[in-house]
C-alpha cells in the first residue's frame, strides 16, 4: 500500500520524461527512477520529486505549503540550480498528501517550524546534481563522446568540441534508462547560478492579477456552505435555537447538530449566515463563566508562587543568589493573542462511499489525511487532499479543527461542503498564542558580571494536546524554547517551568515560544545592562564571546542602525537578539515616546540575520520585514481579551493589528554564514518586542513588562516608582 | 433579478438586493481575486471599484450598484502600472490581501497620480496586510506613480 502512492507518481511521469525520487532512509538518501522503482523496495517512501519532461520542462513536486514564505520558489531553485536548469522552463507543483512526501527529518507531511530549507536542502540538491549526470551521459553516449567533452548550460548539454548540443527534454528518454548516481557531485558556493540570487518568487504574477487560489476560492459541483453556531464561552453547549426559523431562509437546506455547536448548510453562503442569524442559538453550562482577562492574568501571577520542573540548572543559583550583594528582579506579563490570517480558516470536502476529496489551505497534510481516514474509514489511496495557497498561516493551519467539521459536515448531508469561516468565528476559536507569566531574579557582582539568573515561567502546554509523546519530564519545550537554550554565558542559571492550562486553549503562533520569552531575556538582559551601568550591546557582546554568530549580528545591526551615534531628537534606539529555528537576528528600534500620551512611534527597524547559506535573498529579506511588523503588530497593539468564561474580542474592529501608519521602515542586512543553514519564516519576530521596550527605556526611563505596549501601559510604566 | 456591470460586462443575477456585493462577485459569479477577510469594512481585502470609487464589497448591498460600473481585480488592465510595480517590488507574501490593496491604491493614483507620502498612508491605512508587506506596497504606489522609475 505504501508503495502505490509511489508507484502512482512514478506512472504519472514514466514514459514522458526523466523522473527521481529521493528518499531519507538511515543511512543518508536514496535516489530511484522510475525504471528502479523495484529496486527500492517497499519501504521507500520519498520526500522528493523531481521530473524533466520531453518538452523540457523541469517539475518540482513540492510538499510544502506556502503562506508566503516563498517556498513554492525556493525549493524549485534548489534543484533548478543543481540540475543546471533554464529557470524559465522551471514549473512547480503542490504534492497531494501522502507517504510519498513526508518530510524527510519529520516522517510527516506538514510545514512548520521554519524547517523547509533546511530539511529539504540536501535531498533536492541530490535530486537536481543526479539528472544532470544522468542527462550528461546520455548526451555523450548519443554523441559517442568521452563525457569530459560534454558540459551542460541552461537546460542543454553541449559538446565543446563539436558544438553540438541538446536541449534537456531531447535526452529525457535515455537518461531515464541510466542508473541513478547515489552521490552525484555537487556544485560549490561558486558555481552556484540561481541559489544566492533574488530570483523573482514564481507565485508574484498570479497574486498580483487576482488569479492564485486560495482555499476560500475552491467549488465543488453540488456543494452546499455551512455556517456553524458556536457557543460564545468555553465548554457551553446548546440550550436552544429556532429550528423552524432557519429552515425558512430561502436556500437553507440542512439544520446539523455538531460537536459544539449546530450548523445551517445552505445554497449560498448569504443563506447559510442568515440561516445561523435565524437560528437565534441559546447556550448554557459555561465551564466557567466568571474566566475573564483579569482573573486569568491573576492566576498567572499566582501560579509564580507554585513549585515548577526545572528545565535547566547550571550551577548553583541559589548559594550565588543568596551571596549576592547586588539583585534584580523583574516580572513579565504577556497576553494570548490571535493568529488572525487574512483568510479565514476554511475548507470544503466532499465525502463518498469510495473515495473522497479535501480542499484545504493546510500546513499539516499528513495531519489532515490521518483525520479523513478516521472519520470516513477510508483507505488513505481513496483520499485526495489539495493543498491550495494558504492565505495567511503561522502555526494556525498546522491545526485540523476546521477540516474536521467539514468532513463531518459533508457526511452529514451527502453533498460537497464548502465551510467558511467569519471572522468572528476565527478570532473566537483560534488556538492561541499563550499567556504567560516570568518573573526573573539574576545577581551582579561588583564589576557588573552576571553570576546569577534564575527564570520561572507560567505558561499553558501546546506540546501536551499536539505532540504529547514530545513532552520530556513535564515540560513543554515550546514553553521554554530561547530560555533553557539562553546563550548568555552565566554561570548560574536555572530555568523553571510551571505549566498551568486554563479553557483557553493554546497552539503554535510564529516563533512559538521564542516569540514571547524573547521579550522576557532581552528586556531582562537590557534592566540588567542598566544595574551595571553599562552600554547594552557592549554588555550584550561580553556575555557572548562563546558565540560569534550573535555578536555579530548584533555588532551588525548595530552598525548600520547607527548604534554609536546619537539618535535624531527626541528618538532613542534599543537593541535586542534572538536565535531561534537555528537562525541568528538581531534588531535595533528607532523609537520616540509621547510622555503626555504615553505614545509609542517606532521609525525605523534595522535588522541583521544570519541565516547560514543563502538559497534567495530578496525573500530572506521579505520574510525579515514581514516578521518585524507582525512582531510590532502584537507588540504594541494584539491582545485577546476574555470575559464571562470565553472570548470577548470578536474582529479586526477589536482586535486590532497593525496598519500601515504605523509601520517602520525596515533596513535588513543579511550577514553571510556558512554554518547550518537556519530558517528564515520565524526567526525575525522574537526580537522586535524588546529591541523597541528597550527603545522606550532608553528613550524614557520607563520599563514596559507587559504587552502589548499600548499608551495606558506605556503611562503606568511612565509613573514615578 | 439583480443586473451588474462587472469589469465591463452584463451579468443578471438571482439575489435578494440586501445580500453583500463580496458574496455575488465571489462565490456566485467566481471572480474569486475580491477576498473576504472581516465581514465589516475593517480590512479592505473585499475592495472593489464602484463608479471608480475605492469601496468595500463586503458593506454593499448588491441592490445598491444596479446601473453602476464595478470594477474588480480582474478587470484592471494586466499592464496597469500597479500590478506591474506589485511585481517589481515582489509586494506580495501570502498574496491574500493583494487584490485588495492593489484596487485601493489603483482609486488614489486615479485622482491623485503623484500622491505624496502622508496622502499615500491615509488612503491606504484602512487596508490590513498580516504579512507586514506595508513598506513594500508604499514602494510599489511610489513606483506607480513615477511612471516605473525610483
Amino acid at each position: 500500500m505504501k508503495t502505490d502512492l509511489t508507484r502512482r507518481q512514478f506512472l504519472k511521469m514514466t514514459g514522458t520524461g526523466l523522473a527521481i525520487a529521493v528518499a531519507a532512509t538511515g543511512s543518508g538518501f536514496l535516489l530511484v527512477s522510475a525504471a528502479e522503482l523495484e529496486k527500492a523496495g517497499p519501504g521507500f517512501r520519498p520526500s522528493v520529486w523531481l521530473e524533466v519532461r520531453p518538452d523540457d520542462l523541469v517539475i518540482v513536486t513540492v510538499s510544502k505549503s506556502e503562506m508566503g514564505q516563498g517556498i513554492y520558489t525556493s525549493l524549485p531553485m534548489i534543484v533548478a540550480d543543481e540540475l543546471d536548469a533554464d529557470w524559465k522552463n522551471v514549473r512547480m507543483e503542490a504534492a497531494p498528501a501522502g507517504d510519498a512526501y513526508k518530510d524527510p527529518v519529520w516522517n510527516t507531511q506538514a510545514t512548520g517550524g521554519s524547517s523547509s530549507i533546511r530539511h529539504m536542502y540536501e535531498p533536492l540538491r541530490k535530486a537536481g546534481a543526479a539528472a544532470r549526470e544522468m542527462l550528461l551521459l546520455a548526451a555523450a553516449r548519443e554523441w559517442g563522446v568521452p563525457l569530459e567533452e560534454c558540459a551542460v548550460a541552461s537546460g542543454t548539454v553541449k559538446h565543446i568540441k563539436s558544438g553540438h548540443s541538446l536541449t534537456y527534454g531531447r535526452l529525457t528518454q535515455e537518461a531515464a534508462k541510466l542508473v541513478v548516481p547515489q552521490n552525484p557531485v555537487l556544485k560549490k558556493e561558486n558555481q552556484f547560478r540561481y541559489i544566492g540570487k533574488d530570483i523573482p518568487r514564481l507565485d508574484i504574477q498570479e497574486k498580483v492579477n487576482g488569479t492564485a487560489r486560495f482555499g476560500i476560492d475552491t467549488f465543488a459541483p453540488g456543494m452546499v456552505y455551512a455556517a456553524i453556531a458556536r457557543p460564545p464561552a468555553y465548554g457551553a453547549v446548546l440550550a436552544g435555537a429556532d429550528n423552524e426559523a432557519a429552515q425558512k431562509v430561502a436556500g437553507v437546506r440542512h439544520i446539523v447538530p455538531v460537536s459544539g455547536g449546530i450548523a445551517v448548510c445552505g445554497d449560498t453562503i448569504d443563506a447559510a449566515w442568515k440561516g445561523r442569524e435565524a437560528l437565534h442559538a441559546s447556550w448554557k453550562d459555561a465551564r466557567d463563566p466568571l474566566l475573564s482577562t483579569a482573573s486569568l492574568e491573576k492566576e498567572f501571577i499566582d501560579q509564580l508562587g507554585s513549585p515548577g520542573i526545572l528545565a535547566r540548572n547550571d550551577g548553583d543559583v541559589k548559594t550565588a543568589l543568596s551571596q549576592a550583594s547586588r539583585k534584580v528582579e523583574a516580572l513579565y506579563q504577556m497576553p494570548f493573542l490571535a493568529h488572525a490570517t487574512m483568510e479565514p480558516m476554511n475548507c470544503t470536502a466532499h465525502i463518498r462511499s469510495d473515495a473522497c476529496d479535501i480542499w484545504v489551505p493546510t500546513q499539516n497534510q499528513s495531519g489532515v489525511l490521518a483525520m479523513a481516514e478516521k472519520l470516513t474509514k477510508l483507505k488513505p489511496e481513496q483520499i485526495h487532499v489539495h493543498t491550495t495557497f494558504l492565505g495567511g498561516g503561522f502555526g494556525r493551519r498546522y491545526e485540523r479543527d476546521f477540516v474536521e467539521e467539514t468532513i463531518l459536515l459533508s457526511q452529514a448531508t451527502g453533498k460537497p461542503v464548502k465551510l467558511v469561516w467569519s471572522r468572528e468565528e476565527d478570532i473566537q476559536n483560534d488556538y492561541f498564542r499563550p499567556m504567560n507569566a516570568s518573573r526573573i531574579e539574576a545577581c551582579l557582582d561588583a564589576d557588573g558580571g552576571v553570576m546569577a539568573w534564575s527564570h520561572k515561567i507560567v505558561c499553558p502546554s501546546i506540546f501536551a494536546r499536539v505532540f504529547p509523546d514530545a513532552m520530556k519530564k513535564g515540560i513543554d519545550n515550546a514553553a521554554v524554547e530561547g530560555l533553557e537554550n539562553m546563550e548568555y554565558d552565566i554561570p548560574n542559571v536555572s530555568v523553571e517551568y510551571v505549566r498551568h492550562d486554563t479553557p483557553v486553549p493554546v497552539g503554535f503562533w510564529r516563533s512559538v515560544g521564542s516569540s514571547h520569552n524573547a521579550f522576557v531575556v532581552e528586556s531582562f538582559v537590557d534592566e540588567l545592562a542598566h544595574a551595571a551601568k553599562k552600554d547594552p550591546l557592549a554588555f550584550r557582546l561580553g556575555l557572548l564571546k562563546k558565540h560569534p554568530r550573535a555578536q555579530r549580528v548584533l555588532e551588525v545591526a548595530a552598525e548600520k542602525s547607527g548604534w554609536n551615534t546619537p539618535p535624531a531628537r527626541g528618538q532613542a534606539r534599543g537593541i535586542a537578539y534572538c536565535l531561534s529555528f537555528g537562525s541568528y537576528v538581531a534588531q535595533v528600534a528607532e523609537v520616540s515616546v509621547d510622555r503626555g500620551t504615553g505614545t509609542v512611534a517606532v521609525h525605523k527597524v534595522t535588522c541583521a540575520v544570519d541565516c547560514g547559506p543563502v538559497v534567495n535573498p530578496a525573500i530572506v529579506s521579505a520574510q525579515m520585514m514581514g516578521a518585524v511588523i507582525m512582531g510590532l503588530s502584537a507588540a504594541m497593539r494584539e491582545k485577546i481579551e476574555i470575559a464571562n468564561g470565553g472570548v470577548q474580542s470578536r474582529n479586526f474592529a477589536d482586535y486590532e493589528l497593525l496598519r500601515m501608519s504605523d509601520a517602520p521602515d525596515v533596513e535588513v542586512h543579511i550577514v553571510k554564514g556558512n554554518d547550518a543553514l537556519g530558517g528564515i519564516g520565524e526567526p525575525g519576530l522574537p526580537p522586535l518586542a524588546p529591541a523597541v521596550a528597550n527603545a522606550v527605556f532608553a528613550a524614557t526611563g520607563a520599563r514596559v513588562r507587559r504587552l502589548p505596549m499600548r499608551p495606558e501601559t506605556v503611562l503606568e510604566a511612565l509613573k514615578p516608582v | 433579478m439583480i443586473r451588474l456591470d462587472i469589469n465591463g460586462k452584463g451579468y443578471t443575477v438571482d439575489v435578494a438586493p440586501d445580500v453583500p456585493l463580496l458574496w455575488v462577485i465571489r462565490e456566485r459569479l467566481q471572480l474569486t481575486g475580491t477576498k473576504f477577510g472581516c465581514g465589516i469594512g475593517t480590512c479592505g481585502s473585499c475592495t472593489v471599484h464602484i463608479d471608480g470609487q475605492a469601496q468595500r464589497s463586503c458593506q454593499t448591498a448588491v441592490g445598491s450598484v444596479q446601473g453602476k460600473k464595478i470594477t474588480t481585480i480582474e478587470g484592471l488592465p494586466e499592464n496597469h502600472p500597479l500590478k506591474k510595480a506589485w511585481v517589481q517590488e515582489q509586494v506580495p507574501q501570502c498574496g491574500y490581501c493583494q487584490p485588495g490593496q492593489i484596487m485601493q491604491a489603483a482609486a488614489l493614483l486615479a485622482n491623485d497620480p503623484h500622491p505624496s507620502d502622508a496622502k499615500i498612508i491615509e488612503h491606504m491605512n484602512g487596508n490590513l496586510c498580516r504579512c507586514g508587506t506595508y513598506p513594500k506596497i508604499k514602494s510599489a504606489i511610489r513606483l506607480a506613480s513615477t511612471g516605473g522609475k525610483k
